[in-house]
């Protein structure tokens, strides 16, 4: 009765998420007594699936089909789900990323397992029952869910669990799903990837900005501090709204919400809608010209004064303590 | 092109979260209602493929009558009739598999939530309906085109975006991007009043999770300011005190 943990990889390699959610599923099981099996989907090199064996998978499904090589929604929830009975786990773990918020549910829903989304921590389990502590209300709150069901499935949020190495190299077997043609349904005809860039969601360092920039032509500066820290840059929804970004930068309660170590707030006054989206970066820094902007009160390191000054001394400060 | 869009009657963005009951129930009190955000998005994309006779758009809400005046906001912003299916919504299970049973024999080409509520944020229901009826499912959309019996979706992938292509029927969970929200003008609020919203009564669904309790996020300390003539104190105080860089 093993923990499943499906493991996301991007063209072939495990992403932060991954080890994430098998640290996690690690912890759960030393606290239950059982051991941890992964799935890969998608092809992944033997040396790459082993390693999760560092992190606490006993064991690695692997299955790696031609047709399988780009996310396929329907298609990977059928195989998770498929994983989950023929092993007889009766908790799985996933990250809820992008493409975890589209599979869980639908895994979910096939099991009629209780799913908790937006988890934050560890479970607490007790004979049958498990409750847990998720993100509700866009962060405002928090709700402890209990799940009543048989199978019950967890989607962990990214940045939210520390990665631990716990053991050595994970057996890799080979896992052949049913596969069902109808699953095929949606065909993936290309994937953009800024490769340049530090992804938003899992990203440990954010540097994010506001209407105090004044125009598109000053983000400039904003990139130039982000690639100094190996920040992800994002903004306030005026900003996204206005056009001077992209909305997939966009934090917020209707944008992303972010739970970096560090979140670096520069010319945004710091609306309820875009504070929600924040609310759990470990440490919040402030810069803005007015000291009454309402951030200064959940920050917590602030800088008074005009960006366009501060922003190029900070970046200069950054480079000097990093000796770039 | 017959359009199915859920929306969800959320607490308004800018609402202070409170609880009742020993934190065990939401407090509604002084608390104003609204469409989804996201689904008000979706509800544009719905309006705007159907313009011009090219279609119909249902709206769907599960909820009790205190929901009415949201579910004419969306009569007002363009669609043609609704349906409010009479129960509080439990969760994303209870209310997706409500809606996948009053879809099932109807025939809707396309079915449009939001992306994720801003109450409940599980982005669960897309997915859910998706497989209780057997058709895909594409969440967190970014763009929707749809030409002919084919749609073509661009979603967000994290650093990044994937273009993928599906035909009819399909379910898609709707961000920023998708369309702009529309504005409901004083010909839609008119004609709002007389276009047909059915109530139907709930089926009974086995519930597989249930909240305990809620709690709101411990306040912050309060701000340690550094002086903007000594940037380089902030480097020390990010790197020493607080250990991020």
């Amino acid at each position: 009765m093993s923990i499943l943990v499906y493991v996301e990889n991007t063209d072939g390699k495990f992403k932060k998420s991954a080890f994430e959610v098998v640290s996690y599923a690690k912890s759960i099981a030393d606290n239950i007594q059982t051991d941890v099996v992964a799935i890969s989907i998608g092809n992944v090199a033997e040396d790459e699936l082993a390693a999760l064996g560092k992190y606490g998978a006993s064991k690695v499904l692997n299955v790696n089909q031609e047709q399988l090589a780009s996310f396929v929604n329907q298609a990977y929830a059928s195989i998770i789900a498929e994983a989950v009975k023929s092993t007889g786990s009766k908790l799985l773990v996933l990250s809820n990323s992008f493409s975890g918020k589209g599979l869980a549910p639908r895994i979910a829903a096939k099991l009629e397992a209780g799913l908790a989304d937006g988890v934050l921590e560890l479970p607490h389990i007790t004979d049958d029952k498990l409750t847990v502590k998720k993100t509700a209300f866009s962060n405002k709150a928090f709700a402890t869910l209990e799940l009543t069901s048989d199978i019950k499935v967890i989607a962990l949020s990214p940045n939210a669990y520390e990665i631990k190495e716990t053991g050595g190299n994970a057996a890799v077997e080979t896992f052949t799903p049913n596969i069902d043609q109808l699953d095929f349904s949606t065909m993936v005809k290309e994937i953009v990837r800024a490769t340049d860039k530090v992804s938003l969601p899992e990203a440990e360092i954010v540097v994010s900005a506001g209407r105090g920039l004044k125009g598109p032509e000053n983000w400039g500066m904003i990139e130039e501090l982000a690639d100094v820290l190996g920040a992800a840059t994002a903004c306030s929804k005026p900003v996204s709204d206005a056009g001077w970004r992209p909305h997939s930068e966009h934090v917020g309660q209707t944008g992303i919400v972010v739970s970096p170590n560090l979140y670096i707030a520069i010319g945004i006054s710091g609306a309820i809608q875009h504070l929600a989206g924040v609310s759990s970066s470990k440490t919040i820094v402030v810069i803005n010209k007015d000291p009454e902007a309402p951030f200064f009160k959940v920050a917590d390191y602030g800088i008074v004064g005009d960006v366009f000054d501060i922003v190029p001394k900070l970046t200069q400060a950054l480079k000097a303590y990093k000796g770039i | 092109m017959k359009i199915l869009v859920c929306i969800s009657n959320v607490p308004d963005t800018t609402s202070k979260i409170t609880f009742t009951n020993d934190n065990t129930a939401f407090n509604t009190a002084g608390v104003q209602f609204i469409i989804n955000p996201y689904d008000e998005i979706a509800l544009s994309k719905a309006v705007e493929l159907a313009e011009g006779g090219k279609g119909t758009v249902t709206v769907i809400n599960v909820g009790d009558a205190s929901t009415d005046a949201t579910i004419r906001k969306a009569l007002a912003i363009g669609a043609d009739s609704a349906v409010r299916i009479n129960s509080v919504p439990r969760d994303a299970w209870f209310v997706a598999n409500q809606i996948a049973a009053y879809a099932k024999d109807k025939a809707f080409d396309l079915i449009l939530t939001g992306r994720e509520s801003i109450d409940y944020n599980g982005a669960q229901v897309a997915a859910i309906i998706g497989e209780l009826l057997h058709i895909p499912s594409v969440s967190i959309a970014k763009k929707v085109e749809v030409a002919s019996d084919m749609v073509t979706v661009e979603r967000e992938i994290e650093g990044g975006k994937e273009v993928l292509t599906a035909k009819l029927p399909l379910v898609i969970g709707t961000a920023e991007g998708v369309a702009e929200p529309k504005i409901p003008n004083m010909r839609g609020i008119m004609s709002a009043r007389s276009k047909p919203l059915d109530v139907v009564e709930p089926f009974s669904v086995e519930l597989l999770a249930h909240i305990v309790n809620y709690e709101t996020p411990a306040p912050r300390g309060t701000v340690k300011l550094v002086d903007a003539t000594e940037v380089e104190k902030l480097v020390s105080l990010l790197h020493d005190e607080a250990k991020v860089i």
